[in-house]
């Protein structure tokens, strides 16, 4: 093997082209001064196609086969073989961001399309068509609050329980804008209002609350913590996630300004954290929304045709005045979704997100008659995954599960985390038997 | 020259093309009676509801007015839109890669290995040594970068507070320093669209925490005085950034961590032909020398003495800037391009990118300012507005440069056709240049008619935002 597999030149044609443009041979192109050239060793081989395949298949093949009772953010639901296919078409998956609308239509619709499914099942106005992850979304959302708010301010509460990695990351988006991020205690796994309407002040500009926590429960009062926000003139900001929102009450109706979340719980199966932002917002902030933007409008034959719009916003117009550095995003993830979600139908997302309510309900039942487990140890109402108390110290007992093969996080000394979908129910009875040997 | 019309689904009776998805059939659907109190619960949800043979039917007419790679030419300039390999789909598919980010280190082996490969082979491409892949696109590569760079010089006790950018760069560089609470020192190009070092000098001083550099440059020309810049900055304590976005003209032949670079980024859905999927999920991993590898994000991951591998956190790490591990299934796909070219394979990608561009270069009817360009150049469609001649491309079967960028060329067409054509295909795209330069000015601005949609008001969009199929009911 001498060149690249994709590069379709013959000897005579590049001999042909090297004439045409006046030189003897490839190298003459480069103007790369001999001080920094290089002239060393990469040490990787070229290997075929095949042996890649192997090479690699051998290699993920050292995964160990565990079945994952894992969310915290990142979650598992049945892909139709539907999606897969349609979202594989060349014509999607190697287009580029449809700077020439004219060409691009179909992408552009299946993006209005995305983000028109988000605005219904948040009941805010407006939802780009995404950001990186949950994480990177609720940076952004700070920023937006920050940017939008009247008076100046330099807190951001968000709940005590929080994934580590969407906090880590906040605490990166907003630490230019010198805003710091402080946790509000929760109470029995809901936001405990009371030391959140104690720790508002003047100086918040946005409270996080998620519906579902991390932890799996339903907040049981999203409203009341959006009223503290409003009566501090902080921005209400919402976690949730696509099948969460088809269930639980919008997004909207308690007050939310943004929402954020992992919308990829559609679309996309576990992938070790591959993400899709979710971001909606209402109307207000329409012009300081972070990200792309898809709108109707009409082409020269008076037909309503789509187009990426209000890009004065966007940094490869605005500079250091845009407001946000994002460009690439994740436009094939967002089409994944809205394909998930229109094979779902609104009786299948309706119907899913009330399994995942039951399922982790029946699960923490099952787990709660074990001897030496609490489940769950919060007294709410749970989706897809609650909390679990284990008189064992809990990273052993998740160790031992381990070894008989099952997944779950250990969360604290003493406590557990399970998730359950329609992707791991049917494996339900042999993880209460493998806690019933090591509990 | 290629007779082309795309696929355009409409009715006479009707002022769309495809109808939406919920004028087609949408239900709305009660939630009462579930396993929730109903104060918790919405009260119904109206969605679309196809059949999936009305699935695929909306999605594959959608596709069919959709154009990529795989369809034609696609010279974006700056985009670097390759060939997709079709197995590195596959592999990124493969069941016992599709875990959980949360699983033990021993339990996920695989995945460790594999992103341990890739940072090595990514640090020996860059000449760099240390890589994380968690940014997930190119411009949070850039944040990531800036804000190790941050965290550096606040180890040493300096607070430095700009960074200087030259006006050429891409828009993403500005934006990525603002967001990192840096000022920006904008830094107008030399007359031979190069860096201007004695603007450099001018602006470099104690309050300098970087320079961000794309070499070669937006315009296609290698920074010469690359080596003089780095030694500016580095003797003014600052530190040089290096936007890999051009990185696909220079494999193989010159290494940023050679030229000076401190620390850099990759764009793997540019130079290492992960799919663009009309505009992402990239990935734009970013390698650091070893000074700066202690302020990678975490987790990091490692090989032990005992030959497996591990995450662990740098000692001073900058924290995270996604919530897991960034974009996984795209980091696999660079994994497989880059064993599948090898060193041989990514030196002639950069050779042939360089070929090529060169040679669409000498075909085509409009003028070329500035050079020796590599793997771009940036053509002016001198009194013809450059955004019309892309718009008449289109009906010429191809996808146009990208234009009016830079903006240092006027009606900039800033052309990229990168390795994967053929000099036949070149010679086409050429034929689609020429043709557009030779058309009236009526018929560049009636342009396109072959395409989905014919020319799109923009305007419009902008005045009276409709960005939902909620807000085109309200109307």
């Amino acid at each position: 093997m001498t060149g690249s597999p994709y590069a379709p030149h013959t000897e005579a044609e590049t001999r042909a082209m090297l004439d045409a443009v006046g030189v003897d041979d490839e190298e003459a192109l480069f103007d790369i001064p001999d001080a920094v050239a290089f002239d060393g060793d990469l040490d990787i081989p070229a290997r075929d196609e095949r042996a890649v395949r192997e090479e690699m298949a051998a290699t993920l093949e050292r995964n160990d086969d565990v079945v994952e009772f894992l969310g915290r953010g990142h979650h598992d639901h049945y892909v139709p073989a539907a999606v897969e296919d349609l979202a594989g078409r060349s014509e999607f998956l190697t287009s580029y961001t449809q700077y020439q609308p004219e060409v691009t239509q179909g992408f552009l619709q299946a993006l209005f399309e995305y983000q028109s499914m988000l605005v219904e099942l948040t009941g805010l106005s407006v939802a780009n068509c995404s950001m990186y992850d949950a994480a990177t979304a609720l940076g952004e959302a700070a920023l937006l609050a920050d940017r939008v708010r009247d008076a100046d301010g330099d807190r951001v509460l968000v709940p005590e329980h929080l994934q580590s990695g969407r906090r880590a990351t906040l605490e990166r988006y907003v630490a230019g804008a010198d805003l710091a991020v402080e946790a509000y205690p929760m109470d029995d796994g809901c936001a405990d209002l009371d030391a959140l309407e104690s720790a508002v002040g003047e100086d918040v500009v946005m409270i996080y609350a998620e519906n579902p926590t991390v932890r799996g429960v339903i907040e049981e009062r999203p409203a009341a913590v959006g009223d503290l926000a409003h009566d501090a003139d902080a921005l209400f900001c919402l976690g949730s996630d696509p099948v969460a929102l088809a269930l639980l009450r919008e997004p909207a109706a308690v007050g939310a300004d943004v929402v954020v979340g992992e919308a990829d719980a559609l679309g996309l199966p576990v992938s070790y954290g591959t993400g899709l932002g979710l971001f909606a917002c209402r109307e207000a902030y329409l012009r300081q929304i972070p990200g792309r933007l898809v709108g109707a409008s009409t082409d020269a034959a008076d037909r309503r045709a789509f187009t990426l719009t209000l890009q004065t916003r966007e940094q490869h117009i605005r500079k250091e005045r845009a407001t946000s550095n994002i460009c690439t995003n994740q436009a094939w993830v967002a089409l994944r979704t809205a394909m998930h979600v229109a094979a779902l139908g609104p009786d299948g997302l309706v119907e899913l997100a009330e399994r995942c309510v039951r399922e982790a309900a029946g699960l923490a039942e099952r787990l709660d008659a074990v001897s030496g487990i609490e489940a769950p140890v919060h007294d709410r109402h749970h989706f897809r995954e609650f909390v679990l108390g284990s008189d064992r110290p809990a990273p052993a007992l998740a160790d031992d599960l381990l070894a008989e093969g099952f997944a779950v996080h250990a969360i604290d000394e003493h406590r557990l985390q399970a998730c359950v979908t329609e992707t791991n129910a049917d494996r339900v009875e042999d993880l209460v038997a493998a806690v019933e040997v090591v509990a | 020259m290629t007779d082309y019309d795309q696929a355009r689904w409409s009715r006479e009776d009707d002022p769309v093309y495809e109808s939406l998805l919920a004028e087609k059939r949408s239900t709305t659907v009660e939630v009462e009676g579930g396993p929730l109190p109903d104060d918790l619960t919405r009260e119904s949800v109206t969605l679309p509801d196809p059949a999936e043979p009305e699935l695929a039917r909306h999605y594959t007419r959608l596709s069919e007015m959709n154009y990529g790679v795989e369809s034609g030419p696609y010279p974006l300039g700056s985009c670097t839109m390759k060939y997709n390999p079709a197995f590195s789909e596959d592999v990124a598919a493969d069941p016992n890669g599709l875990v959980h980010p949360d699983r033990p280190d021993d339990t996920i082996q695989g995945i460790l290995e594999l992103a341990y490969g890739l940072q090595r082979d990514l640090a020996r491409i860059g000449g760099m040594d240390a890589v994380t892949l968690q940014p997930p696109a190119g411009a949070a590569g850039e944040f990531t970068g800036i804000s190790i760079a941050q965290a550096y010089h606040e180890a040493r006790g300096e607070d430095r507070s700009e960074v200087i950018v030259p006006a050429s760069a891409h828009g993403t560089n500005f934006a990525s320093a603002v967001m990192a609470g840096y000022d920006v020192v904008e830094l107008p190009s030399a007359d031979d669209g190069r860096l201007d070092l004695d603007a450099l000098e001018a602006a470099v001083g104690d309050e300098t925490a970087a320079l961000m550099l794309t070499n070669p440059n937006t315009l296609g020309l290698f920074e010469r005085e690359v080596t003089a810049a780095a030694d500016l900055v580095h003797d003014a304590g600052g530190l040089l950034y290096y936007d890999g976005a051009n990185l696909n003209a220079l494999l193989g032949r010159a290494r940023p961590g050679d030229m000076g670079f401190d620390v850099m980024h990759y764009n793997v859905h540019k130079t290492f032909g992960t799919p663009h999927g009309g505009g992402g999920p990239g990935a734009g991993p970013v390698g650091v020398v070893d000074d700066l590898a202690p302020y990678l994000p975490t987790p990091h991951v490692r090989e032990t003495e005992s030959g497996t591998y591990e995450t662990y956190e740098p000692e001073r790490s900058i924290g995270k800037v996604h919530g897991f591990a960034g974009n996984w299934l795209v980091l696999v796909k660079t994994y497989a391009y880059v064993a599948r070219l090898g060193e041989e394979g990514l030196r002639d990608a950069s050779a042939k990118a360089v070929l090529n561009a060169n040679y669409l270069a000498e075909q085509i009817d409009f003028e070329v300012p500035y050079r020796p360009f590599h793997h771009e150049f940036a053509a002016t469609a001198g009194d013809r507005d450059a955004a019309d001649v892309a718009k008449r491309m289109l009906d010429y079967g191809v996808h146009p440069p990208t234009t009016k960028w830079p903006e240092l060329v006027p009606e900039a067409m800033l052309t990229e056709p990168t390795e994967i054509e053929s000099r036949e295909t070149l010679d086409d795209l050429a034929r689609a240049f020429n043709a557009a330069a030779a058309d009236s000015d009526e018929e560049l601005e009636a342009a396109p008619t072959r395409t989905a949609a014919r020319r799109i008001d923009q305007a419009s969009a902008a005045r009276n935002p409709r960005l939902s199929w909620q807000a085109l009911d309200d109307e």
